[in-house]
């Protein structure tokens, strides 16, 4: 039996927390990313086939940029559209 | 040495003969400049993301080659310019982990490296039969003390 003590929190204190963001190409070691692949890019551009902010992806600068050349090159070549809707 | 890579669409109406013909035209291009063609990727027909020259498909082909300097990438895009039947193309020089990724890429490495994720879920339950199989040894050894005893 739990005595009164044990009870610290009526409600999980876990539960609404915003969970950390990590940059994914750092923790999974990925060094390079392939323009040609619009199904992994698709990770990272919106509805509108905009880019996501750092502030959403939580990637590092260093990968972000490289993301975006990725993309800019994949929307050369049409495997992404520059702009459109309802990508998602 | 340097690595490239060249990614262009061609039109979709020509016959596969023709488009035979222009992967060895541009492939030959590439090999007379004292180049060595790694790949070639036939990535097929695709639906394009937007209409390019009022067509909605194109075929894709990636040829990946190694150039002592970048004598033949003028001629390469020069070439691919004037050629109507290319609907796009891009030159991108390789650093050292996009060679390393385009070679795991045939070795088909790649589809788990995309679900790496997964991967490393699966990894505690491969794991976990390592333990039990270290397990019965020491029990062995204490068999063999309980011997030497």
């Amino acid at each position: 039996m739990a005595s009164r003590d044990d009870i610290k929190f009526l409600s999980n204190p876990n539960i609404g927390k915003e969970r950390k963001k990590y940059c994914r190409f750092k923790k999974y070691g990925i060094k390079h990313i392939d323009y040609k692949d619009p199904d992994f890019l698709l990770q990272f551009i919106n509805p509108q086939g905009k880019i996501l902010p750092r502030r959403i992806t939580g990637n590092s600068l260093k990968y972000q940029r490289k993301m975006s050349t990725a993309i800019k090159r994949a929307r050369h070549l049409a495997l992404l559209p520059f702009v459109t809707d309802q990508l998602k | 040495m340097r690595n490239y890579e060249v990614t262009y669409i061609v039109d979709p109406v020509l016959s596969d003969g023709e488009l035979k013909g222009i992967s060895t035209t541009y492939q030959d291009l590439i090999k007379s400049g004292d180049s060595k063609i790694v790949h070639v990727d036939k990535m097929g027909l695709k639906q394009l993301a937007y209409p390019i020259k009022k067509r909605t498909t194109g075929v894709y082909e990636c040829i990946e080659f190694t150039t002592p300097n970048g004598a033949i990438i003028d001629q390469l895009e020069l070439a691919l310019r004037r050629d109507e039947r290319i609907m796009r193309f891009l030159t991108v020089s390789l650093d050292k982990f996009g060679v390393k990724y385009n070679e795991d890429k045939r070795n088909g490495l790649i589809g788990k490296k995309r679900t790496e994720e997964e991967s490393k879920k699966e990894a505690p339950k491969a794991a976990a039969p390592a333990p039990a199989k270290a397990a019965p040894a020491p029990v062995e050894k204490a068999e063999a003390k309980a011997e030497e005893e």
